[in-house]
């Protein structure tokens, strides 16, 4: 009986050459117009670093898909008060005043949708799907001019899958094929996010090298990454400080 | 004398079985996980990615990428998991959560929900937006909501008909405010207990449809 042969050939990171000098060479190409999804759950999980690269890009027209396209000044709000951004797809506004601002002004069309179609869409558009039903929305202004079908005696609407040009997400540790680690509440999105983009460039507190994350541990395998760079510092700003007395 | 917050908050605590799933609303609903028992082993599930949350950390133990989906920060119990938000959803659209509690803009008396705009020209017009709100009211076992029985300005939010864009139909099944419990049945609003000293025809005159009284042993 003949053993397996280790082959070099088969290392995942052979001929992929994913991390990046810096930030800058990470977004280029990033275009005017793109649908750019960004993952963060309001200022948790944010890629900082390439949040604040496309403003020094100097894109525009972007449409910015997003949960909450920033807070408090902060994260995604600095696209919106760099006036670069024409559209965006979220889910909750709540005291993002610059969203409000520009949402009222008409300056930037916004389309609120429920959460858990958000992210449904944009894993169905990873994943292959083209379109699936949900029960989620139905009897609201979310199931106007869809189509509306009966399962199981329940109706549901049809919803679309959303796709992007680029996605930019933040993990905590990468390896060079781009398989990833998440800290906590900081996943949200972004694994999901990573499947649904043309290109998809990761911002990483850690990079280790090949092998030092057992295949078990790998959160998001390396084939949906495309460019990778390391930004070992961090704001992570608070949103909501709080502590209890006991 | 009403309910205030905190002890709205702890009237909602007796809904929670124990050994339950829930899911707490952003805003007063937060508040119920300070009156549940650890012995009870209720977990907490918060949509941003947490199935067993804990309580709000010790002072110097905050982490600002561990918070509820209120952006608050919060600790995760011992048992507790982290997950995506495809995942997140899984657990919420799919019928895995037993009870949620929300914030209301107004309730009809068919158990209509609307709780993430309020239209232009209505009050403050101002839209918070829907977060998880519409996959919590299509996919929990049992809604219930916490609110004030009128708004600041003395409208009511029990309503015959909801007037504010609807976050879900026919969903919500007791909602408790500073005035009284009710339930919402098959004869619109049904009066289950009042807050202490406030009287039945102060909870008729502060809400906007007809109130069945006397189905209660």
């Amino acid at each position: 009986m003949s053993q397996p042969k280790t082959n070099r050939a088969s290392s995942p990171a052979t001929g992929a050459k994913k991390i990046q000098s810096s930030v800058d060479q990470a977004l280029r190409g990033v275009f005017d117009g793109a649908r750019i999804m960004v993952g963060g759950f309001g200022l948790c999980g944010n890629p900082e670093a390439l949040i604040a690269g496309v403003v020094r890009l100097g894109v525009r027209d972007l449409t910015l898909i997003s949960n909450n396209a920033g807070n408090l000044g902060k994260g995604l709000a600095i696209w919106l008060r760099a006036g670069i951004v024409r559209r965006v797809i979220c889910t909750y506004v709540g005291t993002n005043e610059d969203l409000h601002r520009q949402m009222a002004s008409g300056q930037v069309q916004v389309d609120i949708i429920p959460q858990g179609t958000f992210v449904e869409r944009i894993r169905a558009a990873g994943a292959g799907i083209a379109a699936f039903y949900t029960p989620t929305g139905v009897g609201t202004v979310v199931a106007d001019g869809k189509d509306v079908r009966e399962f199981s005696g329940r109706p549901h609407i049809l919803e679309e899958a959303l796709h992007a040009d680029y996605a930019l997400i933040r993990a905590h540790t990468a390896d060079p094929f781009g398989n990833l680690r998440f800290y906590r509440t900081a996943r949200n999105f972004s694994p999901v996010m990573a499947t649904a983009a043309t290109t998809t460039i990761v911002e990483t507190d850690q990079l280790c090298g090949l092998g030092d994350i057992d295949p078990d541990d790998v959160h998001l395998p390396g084939i949906f990454v495309q460019r990778l760079v390391h930004v070992p510092e961090h704001e992570d700003p608070f949103e909501y400080r709080m502590v209890r007395n006991d | 004398m009403p309910f205030s917050r905190e002890e709205i908050a702890q009237r909602a605590s007796l809904e929670i079985a124990p050994g339950s799933v829930v899911n707490l609303g952003i805003g007063l609903p937060t508040l119920v996980a300070d009156y549940l028992a650890p012995e009870d082993g209720v977990v907490i599930q918060s949509e941003n990615g947490i199935l067993g949350m804990g309580p709000f950390p010790q002072a110097g133990e905050e982490d600002p990428q561990i918070i509820n989906a209120g952006k608050q920060t919060v600790t995760i119990a011992a048992g507790g998991s982290c997950f995506d938000s495809a995942m997140s959803f899984t657990m919420i659209r799919g019928g895995h959560i037993d009870l949620t509690i929300l914030g209301a803009l107004q309730v009809s008396a068919s158990g209509d929900l609307a709780n993430w705009s309020i239209p232009a020209g209505q009050g403050a017009g101002r839209t918070m937006g829907i977060g998880g709100a519409m996959d919590l009211a299509a996919g929990s076992g049992r809604i219930v909501v916490l609110t004030r029985h009128q708004t600041k300005e003395g409208a009511p939010k029990l309503v015959a008909r909801c007037t504010y864009p609807l976050t879900a139909r026919g969903v919500v099944s007791r909602v408790i405010t500073d005035l009284a419990v009710l339930d919402v049945g098959a004869r619109g609003f049904e009066l289950v207990e009042c807050a202490p000293n406030v009287t039945v025809e102060q909870v008729r005159k502060a809400t906007g449809a007809p109130l069945t009284v006397g189905l209660q042993p």
